[in-house]
């Protein structure tokens, strides 16, 4: 009960006009975000979070986290009127949502990728008013060896959920781990891997490269595919809404799974890409009409954006009761915590109510006014996709550079951020997933001091990953994550093998 | 834009994925090496500085190699990417370089009204109206959101100087 009262104190933070209006601001440019090609939630975030400096903690969340919901809406606009999806999430979107706008039904597309992802947002939403705290209340009771092991546990099921090749996954979150480790130990006060550069004292910033892996990269990536955008016209009136609206509820079952893969991908850091597809994919195994998906099905389109809402969401879950963020977007939003002076973890529950109440209270809030606002607005939008390229892309460099230099005013910022870029960019060609390497940049100090406290602990003795149930149950999970997919091929061979 | 045509060329997927993987390779030598120069081993107050990322660095050059042999292995003739693309990607990439590199003496206003300017007369091939008002509104949008609203203070040269901003 005392959560209810948390929460109800959370709305009234909420409501007040000025974070009303921040939400809407918020909601209006991320959907902006997420129709614009090399701009998405995660480095949109980071190259506006320099605005919210001078702002309370409160507001600046709610303001950064819309701009996040306004991304996942934003994703789905370019996915079914132009089959380009501006969020990797909302590829899975395009399969059915491009069809039905090609038979004239772009509007009921819109409407039910726009009401699924709020379904699913709602859903994760209560799922994180409920179990968030409890987590959190549990995770009070962590030493250095159990949050040693969370962080091992997410880092492992990144590599065994990822849908990239595993020892590149690894790779690329070695490589993370590594920059996070560069200018001073925080624990023995020593400076390491700078070779006396002086630029290096503070290492690397993960915002710099959130916004060169991403933002840079994904401009490089879209010049090399020469675009070109062509795509229909967007209408929606009230009668198709309200029309779609009573179609939908047919649907409630694909709805509700999706709901659960998008939590579940949420919270263990796969993120909402895997659970668009994996959504859509057993969709397209359990429907009736499963066949007829990709030709404009509209149960192609509940499914893939529910999870993808549903992840999205549900990935601030581990964000706020562990410390631990589910998505890049959301390892920004951490970022962002400690900028404004709190300590994300589990006793921000304890010591900053107000704060993490108000947010709560906010994703109920922005998702309704986002619904509202994407439904309304959407012609707007799509026109935003036919201003041509090349005006877009010097504009998105400039802002890009513009955050980078704002993080720390510092030029040598926007000259690495640049250097990121092109790593992005090859590191993308190559088939490296970029998502573990920002996470990895943003834990990695975190990770090693947890690990060297519990070595401290132990006196050097790996056994203490083992000494309690607790610890050791969370490192077998993490062992069952990392070789998951070893896992299941071994699986399935053992019984090709019993029925041969 | 042409894809898949047999008569482009242009450097080979398993080339540039091997030079990447070997690139990450190296990297973790200057990791291993960067970590020996801090300690690796435990002195008085614990695990020294480089012990963490000594490992790391291992886990770096370990992989990189499985990936190395993995890509090397695989049956991919395909390309990374044609000549043309890559010289889009280049003729985003040097003007960015400049743009940045000149900021510090410049200022950002002045980099990036020339930036933008350059971006679309060149590559976008509009006429100098169109051309010159995005490349003027802009920074002039960024100083009234950023400088004035905000109170975020952005890199200025010797123009914002006489001009007094």
């Amino acid at each position: 009960m005392e959560e209810l009262v948390n929460l109800f104190h959370g709305f009234a933070v909420a409501l007040q006009p000025y974070n009303i209006m921040l939400m809407v601001i918020g909601i209006v440019l991320g959907v902006i975000i997420g129709v614009l090609p090399g701009l998405g939630g995660a480095n949109g975030v980071a190259i506006l979070l320099p605005l919210t400096f001078s702002m309370s903690p409160t507001s600046a969340i709610i303001m950064l986290s819309c701009i996040y919901w306004g991304a996942l809406f934003g994703g789905a606009i370019t996915s079914i009127l132009f089959n380009i999806p501006g969020e990797p999430w909302s590829v899975a979107t395009t399969f059915d949502g491009y069809p039905m706008a090609q038979q004239g039904k772009a509007g009921e597309a819109l409407t039910a990728a726009f009401t699924s992802s709020f379904v699913g947002a709602l859903f994760a939403v209560v799922m994180i008013t409920l179990v968030a705290p409890l987590v959190a209340s549990f995770a009070l009771q962590f030493g250095p060896a159990e949050k040693f092991a969370v962080y091992f546990l997410a880092f492992c099921s990144f590599v065994g959920l990822s849908k990239e090749p595993p020892f590149k996954t690894i790779a690329a979150m070695m490589i993370g781990f590594a920059l996070a480790a560069v200018g001073l130990d925080s624990i023995t006060g020593q400076l390491r891997l700078t070779f006396g550069v002086t630029h290096l004292l503070n290492g690397f910033d993960f915002l710099i490269a959130v916004i060169g892996l991403f933002g840079i990269g994904e401009i490089l990536l879209t010049m090399e595919e020469g675009l070109a955008f062509r795509g229909g016209n967007a209408k929606i009136n009230l009668r198709v809404v309200l029309q779609t609206w009573k179609e939908l509820p047919a649907y409630w079952m694909t709805s509700l799974r999706s709901c659960f893969i998008g939590c579940w991908m949420g919270i263990t850091p796969a993120g909402a890409t895997p659970a668009s597809f994996m959504s859509y994919g057993i969709a397209k195994r359990v429907a009736k009409k499963g066949s007829n998906f990709g030709k404009g099905e509209i149960e192609g389109v509940v499914a893939p954006e529910t999870a993808a809402h549903a992840a999205g969401t549900a990935a601030l879950l581990p964000m706020l009761s562990l410390g631990v963020p589910g998505s890049p977007t959301a390892a920004v939003l951490l970022g962002g915590l400690l900028i404004w002076g709190l300590q994300p973890g589990p006793m921000l529950f304890v010591e900053q109510k107000e704060f993490v109440w108000g947010l709560i209270a906010s994703m109920y809030l922005g998702n309704i006014v986002g619904l509202l606002v994407v439904l309304t607005c959407v012609p707007i939008f799509a026109a935003i996709l036919r201003v041509p390229f090349s005006i877009i892309a010097p504009l998105i460099l400039v802002l890009c550079a513009i955050g980078a230099y704002s993080v720390h005013s510092s030029t040598f910022d926007v000259m690495l951020m640049l250097v990121f870029g092109v790593i992005g960019y090859l590191l993308k060609k190559c088939n490296y997933p970029l998502a573990p390497l920002v996470l990895a940049i943003v834990l990695g100090d975190k990770a090693e001091e947890a690990f060297r406290q519990s070595l401290l602990g132990s006196q050097g003795s790996f056994g203490v990953f083992l000494s309690n149930p607790l610890v050791s149950t969370i490192m077998i999970l993490g062992l069952i994550a990392l070789f998951w997919s070893v896992i299941q091929e071994g699986y399935s061979r053992l019984r090709s093998a019993a029925t041969a | 834009m042409t894809t898949g045509s047999s008569s482009n060329t242009g450097p080979t997927h398993k080339l540039v994925e091997a030079g990447v993987t070997l690139l990450i390779a190296l990297f973790g030598v200057i990791v291993i090496a960067g970590s020996l120069k801090a300690g690796i081993n435990w002195g008085a107050e614990g695990p020294r500085a480089g012990f963490f990322p000594f490992y790391i660095g291992l886990f770096i050059v370990a992989s990189s190699g499985i990936n190395l042999w993995h890509g090397l292995r695989e049956d991919n003739d395909g390309l990374f990417a044609e000549w043309g693309q890559l010289r889009q990607v280049l003729s985003v990439v040097i003007p960015t370089g400049i743009y940045v590199g000149s900021m510090p003496f410049i200022g950002l206003y002045v980099a990036s009204i020339v930036f933008i300017a350059w971006f679309m007369r060149w590559l976008g091939k509009y006429n100098w109206i169109t051309v010159l008002a995005v490349a003027f509104g802009m920074p002039i949008v960024t100083y009234l959101i950023f400088e004035r609203w905000f109170m975020v203070p952005l890199p200025k040269g010797p123009v914002e100087d006489w001009l007094d901003l």
